[in-house]
């Protein structure tokens, strides 16, 4: 048989992701100010949500963003489930560098935890 | 952050309404909130990932025969991707079919990697599936190149005509065409334009977007998961995937939308 999608609209998130995806982060400096780009691969199940044979699909986002600057932390987010999936953070912080290595942490409510890093330029 | 674009989303939403009865000066106005919304989400287009990803895949050996996809021919040679999408689809004389990037990958995991065509296309239309982040990662190495597709070849005129033949002709319980809802201007479903793709300029924007980040969605969708679902939204039979009847449409669609510069991944609403 074919494989096809349901025949109805709304896509199914029903597949579980084991592995953690790498984050898309763009670093870059402006005087002092450096602008931070993140882009995070998570699927951020409100728990919510039902599968298409009525199972509650269990909730699964990020909890815990931290990002950091050598020793400094300079953001720190606690996170719940009304925010998107794959979610996009865009924020600035004051006394970075080019050249400098800028750290991201997330922390979902399962114990899962990612960290990704980029060059300021 | 997207938290704030899809409030904002709820409140053009709202405006939406009392769009039907109201001026074009309010209908410009709305469709420049609209814009608005999507320059905000272009900045962070989660379809990046996707694209990360299937790079990965690309140079990833898988399969029976341990292979990569990097000697995967999709018209201008062995290996050759840049602007490879541009161009399709196109006929191929090793499969003797006019084939767009979707059904040509396929044929590429089945000559080297050795699997099934069941196996290759399991689960494509599921989110995050690696026919989707292949297509994306395809799609992307087309960024800035016009789309030209080749009606040369008596199969590619053939399916041409075929395709422009699906898209006027009504079926269906609803007596549906594409041409229902694509062959006007300024028509739109709840927030979402809709491309009458007998204007080459609206053709343009909307095929070389494709595929794209869907924001309701969580996921991308590639161009044949999209027409997959106008079928469904025409209520007319269930296509298969890779099918011909779809393919005949891309033709058609993309030749509306010849000289387009791709711009792909795309986000949408």
């Amino acid at each position: 048989m074919a494989d096809k999608p349901p025949d109805f609209g709304a896509t199914q998130h029903t597949t579980e992701r084991l592995m953690t995806n790498p984050m898309k982060i763009r670093a870059k400096a402006d005087g002092d100010v450096v602008e931070v780009k993140i882009l995070m691969s998570h699927r951020m199940e409100t728990g919510l949500r039902k599968s298409d044979v009525g199972e509650v699909i269990p909730a699964h986002y990020i909890q815990l963003v931290t990002a950091t600057y050598g020793d400094r932390t300079v953001l720190s987010a606690q996170w719940g489930p009304a925010v998107s999936a794959n979610p996009f953070l865009d924020f600035k912080f004051k006394g970075g560098e080019k050249g400098g290595i800028i750290k991201v942490t997330w922390t979902d409510n399962r114990g899962e935890s990612r960290t990704d890093e980029a060059i300021i330029n | 952050m997207r938290v704030l674009a899809s409030g904002l989303a709820v409140f053009f939403a709202g405006a939406a309404l009392t769009i039907a009865a109201a001026n074009d000066d309010q209908t410009g106005r709305a469709m420049e909130q609209i814009q608005k919304y999507r320059q905000m989400l272009q900045d962070g287009n989660p379809a990046e990932l996707s694209e990360m990803r299937g790079e990965q895949l690309w140079v990833t050996p898988r399969g029976p025969s341990r292979a990569t996809l990097e000697q995967c021919d999709l018209g201008l040679g062995a290996g050759k991707l840049e602007g490879a999408d541009a161009r399709l689809p196109r006929y191929f004389s090793d499969t003797d079919q006019v084939q767009d990037v979707e059904s040509r990958l396929v044929t590429c995991m089945m000559q080297l990697q050795g699997l099934t065509r069941e196996e290759a296309t399991r689960g494509w239309y599921l989110p995050d599936s690696d026919i989707a982040a292949l297509v994306t990662f395809i799609a992307a190495k087309s960024k800035g190149m016009p789309i030209r597709v080749p009606t040369v070849h008596k199969k590619e005129a053939q399916i041409y005509a075929a395709g422009k033949e699906l898209f006027f002709r009504r079926s269906g319980p609803l007596d549906f065409a594409c041409a229902t809802c694509h062959s006007q201007d300024g028509r739109r479903i709840r927030l979402q334009e809709l491309p009458n793709f007998l204007d080459r300029k609206d053709a343009q924007a909307s095929m070389v977007t494709w595929p794209a980040y869907r924001v309701s969605e969580g996921t991308v969708w590639t161009l044949e998961r999209r027409v997959t679902d106008c079928f469904r939204q025409m209520r007319w039979p269930q296509p298969e995937y890779l099918s011909e009847a779809i393919v005949a449409l891309e033709v058609y669609l993309r030749k509306q939308a010849e000289g387009g510069i791709m711009d792909a991944p795309g986000i949408k609403r």
